[in-house]
């Protein structure tokens, strides 16, 4: 198959930039080497947004961040994505920690980061009355906030798709080859030609520049685990809390998720080069995590705790290093948007337009799709109507009154409307990130069965053929005797 | 809106007895709201026998207890609405349900019974460490799925907790030609049944390890192995005892949970021991004329004490129904457990009970020759020596009505000490 362009990697930038590039008249494909979209970096991470007070000043990393955290919203609202502009705060706990406040206003300030304020300890505990006696002061940014994020990818290829991207699933890149101005790009399922290259491919975007040559940046993993609180935490905070940052990352965060949990993390360890495929969750992180969040909010505790989980940052070799967005200098048809990390999610609205600015540039011929459709439809969410909407829609699909996850309150006709979506869920964890069937207190200990048969259903294959997230990770064997 | 005397929020053994009793008491209107497609809640899936040797006398298994149930409401003219999952309970005993055929149902009910039932501790739950293959589930999800659905969730087994559900699949995974290596547990003695242990494990072959537990999950798609490790006496894994046991399955049957949501949300009182709902003799709640009864009020070793429990609740919320003075203030003494208790259920009696009042009780740990007594002030009303205690075993005594209604102390203590 030949296309204009192919994307490599389905996370939340290679999902946007793929929306972006379905606006021209062109054809795009996504390439995906897992099961579904959104399933690495996309899918664990801290889903905040960021006001754009960390990074560097005259850094790409300050430029897309502080866009991405005002263009949020619009996005989130076009692709009907969960979003809260909540704000954040960097609590401080002494004299050294009240002047890192005043670094990161001064360098916010310079970053172009609106309304920013530091805030009394009196203003501070009337705005988290749990947070801890030490606390003295803190860095009020109201632009921050929290975001869904593997709904956001989830949203933005469903987008790209009904505007003519192509996806291909289980399609990891293994070789590249360059010749007569096409990419000839050996994949899991088969070859694939194109006239450029997006390299979107997260941890593994070194390896994917390393195949034309491109040897320019190393991707380190880096580790960060998390807990995630049943939504019976959700008073305890209301706002994104950072602790004052260290050298490695912003540090421990508590923070409400966009559907109403609590999540606390990372931690931020720094693993192989050969460990991208690890998201082992280990004794030492867990528990730096707990001891951690103590310090800001003494109460929180991870009694209720309804999952713990680690995700890899795609940090980039060097202490103060920065996204690498643009053309290779091995082959200027082959962009990179490599080392997205944090404020990576934040950023990536306005990566992809940036990306499609570069695109353009290198790629005059393609005109703008006059017919492009900017909004992805809102899925149907039974638990947020009114008794009365939701009475209509059981008499028009009885579907939608069958509870299937009863933690989340998830019925049949939403898991139905996730399998048979644009690029729909194909397994039970993408049944789970596109509904949130199985996300509550019982883990799918109610509902996972279920999922499985309706899947099974759905797509007309047999049940243990079903996967938890594709590939190998089958959940049954042959039948009984 | 629709209105009935009772409506059960549960058709499994303990929504079917308490709805049973109710009627032969005399209540006129009853509904069972059930989530699942039949009446007969988790026995459903129990093809294992052991079910009914206290109440019936005889050894059955879970559907053929279960169906001696069904069989007596379907005779009666209780009203069955299944496939509906109840949401909410509005103040005032209004029942919010949804399904489909009726879309949105609200019912007013005279009386409330909740028989929801329990779920199973998850492995979120649990902090252990590692990946998030496939392959890692409860005993009960790996139990429907071979019994109902007829699939092998897996071939070569470990299972984490010796609670009951995991005993009973440590047996019917070796009986389907599974390998199940070993059962570990996290105390130094078994959560289930002795009966369990011996018939499941002994004659199957497999080994028990106690103070023993899963340190971290291996494999990035389906489960390849886990860690196991010995734990000190404040349960933490001791260094070095680290062993690696490959496996495609990690099963987990670490505790079940009373469903008690619905029970939280109607503004329920809960009993943080139990989380389940704290109850007078009737197996009332804090809130008039909503009743609890069955795993949803505490987690019972064996189904006839559930049937036995839910004839209480029953017969209470016909009580309740029938009496003029629904919202009388009554006197309680309340109940307490102390020393080797864990908890005691019923945790509040009415001053005027009017029969004997039997009062269910978990011990901490395993204790030989302990002695139980029951006090109220320096009146000792029960006192006896047991051979053996277990937190694995649920126990009762009985508090005879005339002493309680003797009692001038607004408490009673149960207490077993060594």
């Amino acid at each position: 198959m030949q296309y204009d362009v192919a994307v490599i990697g389905a996370g939340v930038c290679g999902a946007m930039i793929t929306r972006e590039l379905s606006k021209l008249d062109l054809k795009v494909v996504m390439l995906e080497k897992l099961s579904d979209v959104s399933m690495g970096t996309s899918k664990a991470n801290s889903a905040i947004v960021h006001a754009g007070f960390d990074a560097e000043v005259g850094s790409l990393k300050a430029k897309l961040n502080v866009q991405g955290a005002s263009l949020m919203a619009y996005y989130c609202n076009k692709l009907n994505v969960p979003y809260k502009n909540i704000g954040s705060l960097v609590v401080a706990y002494s004299w050294d920690d009240m002047q890192t406040l005043d670094i990161l206003f001064e360098r916010g300030f310079n970053n172009g980061v609106p309304n920013m304020q530091i805030i009394s300890q009196e203003k501070l505990r009337a705005m988290e009355p749990y947070i801890s006696e030490e606390a003295i002061g803190a860095l009020w940014a109201p632009t921050a906030g929290i975001v869904s994020p593997y709904e956001l990818a989830i949203a933005a290829t469903e987008n790209a798709v009904v505007n003519g991207a192509r996806v291909k699933r289980n399609s990891g890149v293994f070789d590249i080859e360059y010749k007569d101005d096409l990419f000839f790009l050996s994949t899991a399922s088969g070859v694939i030609k194109a006239k450029y290259i997006i390299n979107c491919a997260g941890v593994f975007a070194d390896q994917i520049a390393k195949m034309i040559g491109d040897t320019s940046f190393k991707i380190i993993p880096r580790k960060g685990e998390y807990y995630l609180l049943d939504k019976t935490e959700a008073t305890m905070v209301n706002h994104v809390l950072f602790k004052c940052p260290s050298s490695m990352g912003k540090g421990i965060l508590i923070t409400p998720t966009a559907h109403g949990n609590v999540l606390m993390g990372p931690t931020a360890i720094d693993l192989d080069f050969d460990s991208k495929l690890d998201v082992d969750t280990t004794i030492e992180g867990l528990d730096t995590v707990k001891r951690e969040i103590r310090k800001v909010i003494p109460q929180l505790t991870t009694r209720n705790a309804i999952t713990s989980f680690a995700g890899l940052r795609a940090h980039i070799e060097g202490d103060h290093s920065d996204f690498v967005i643009g053309p290779s200098k091995e082959n200027e048809k082959f962009i990179n948007v490599a080392g997205i990390e944090s404020p990576g999610l934040t950023a990536a609205p306005a990566i992809a337009r940036y990306v499609g600015q570069i695109f353009r540039e290198i790629a005059p011929e393609y005109e703008k799709k006059k017919d492009f459709i900017a909004t992805r439809p809102a899925p149907v969410r039974v638990n947020e109507l009114s008794p009365e909407e939701r009475r209509k829609l059981v008499e028009k699909d009885k579907r939608y009154g069958r509870i299937i996850c009863r933690c989340e309150g998830i019925t049949e006709g939403e898991i139905i409307d996730a399998i048979k979506a644009p690029c729909g869920a194909r397994d039970v964890d993408g049944v789970k990130r596109r509904t949130r069937a199985g996300m509550g207190r019982c883990q799918s200990g109610f509902c996972g069965s279920k999922v499985v048969e309706i899947l099974s259903r759905e797509l007309g294959v047999p049940m243990n053929q079903i996967t938890k997230h594709g590939n190998r990770s089958k959940i049954l064997y042959e039948k009984t005797k | 809106m629709l209105k009935y005397d009772l409506v059960v929020i549960g058709g499994g053994p303990a929504g079917m007895a308490a709805a049973l009793k109710a009627k032969e008491c005399g209540v006129n209107k009853i509904l069972i709201l059930e989530r699942a497609a039949t009446l007969g809640g988790i026995l459903e899936q129990c093809i294992h026998t052991g079910f009914g040797l206290h109440h019936f006398g005889e050894e059955l298994s879970g559907p053929e207890y279960a169906y001696r149930f069904i069989k007596q409401v379907e005779e009666t003219d209780i009203e069955v609405k299944v496939d509906t999952m109840v949401t909410d309970i509005l103040t005032g005993n209004i029942v919010v349900a949804t399904n489909n055929t009726d879309g949105m149902l609200e019912i007013h009910a005279t009386a409330i019974i909740l028989a929801m039932g329990c779920r199973e501790r998850p492995r979120g739950a649990l902090d252990i460490p590692g990946s998030r293959a496939s392959g890692i589930m409860t005993a009960g999800t790996a139990q429907k799925y071979v019994n109902i659905d007829g699939y092998m969730p897996g071939k070569k087994i470990v299972i984490l907790g010796s609670g009951d559900i995991g005993l009973i699949m440590a047996r019917r995974m070796t009986l389907e030609g599974a390998k199940v290596e070993m059962v570990c547990e996290l105390m130094p003695y078994s959560g289930g049944l002795t009966r369990n242990i011996v018939q499941c494990l002994d004659d199957m072959g497999i080994p028990l390890k106690l103070s023993c537990t899963v340190i971290k999950t291996h494999g990035i798609e389906r489960l390849e192995g886990v860690t196991i490790a010995n734990v000190d006496e404040n349960r933490r894994p001791i260094p070095g005892t680290e062993q690696f046991v490959e496996c495609d399955t990690l099963m987990l049957s670490v505790g079940l949970i009373p469903e008690n949501e619905l029970t939280r949300n109607a503004g329920v009182m809960i009993d943080p021991i139990t989380n389940g709902a704290i109850v007078d003799e009737n197996r009332q709640t804090s809130r008039p004329g909503i009743f609890a009864c069955g795993n949803v009020l505490q987690v019972h070793d064996l189904v006839d004490y559930v049937t036995q429990e839910s004839y209480t609740a029953g017969e209470g919320a016909a009580k309740y129904i029938k009496s003029k003075s629904k919202n009388k203030r009554t006197k309680y003494i309340s109940v307490k457990p102390e020393g080797g208790v864990r908890y005691v259920v019923p945790q509040n009696i009415n001053c005027d009970a009017d029969c004997d009042v039997k009062l269910y009780f978990r011990v901490k740990d395993v204790y030989k020759n302990g002695r139980i007594t029951v006090t109220s002030g320096d009146k000792v009303l029960y006192s006896k020596k047991k051979p053996k205690l277990a937190p694995g075993e649920m126990e009762y005594v009985i508090v005879k009505s005339d002493d309680i209604k003797e009692l001038d102390k607004k408490e009673i203590v149960v207490k077993v000490e060594v």
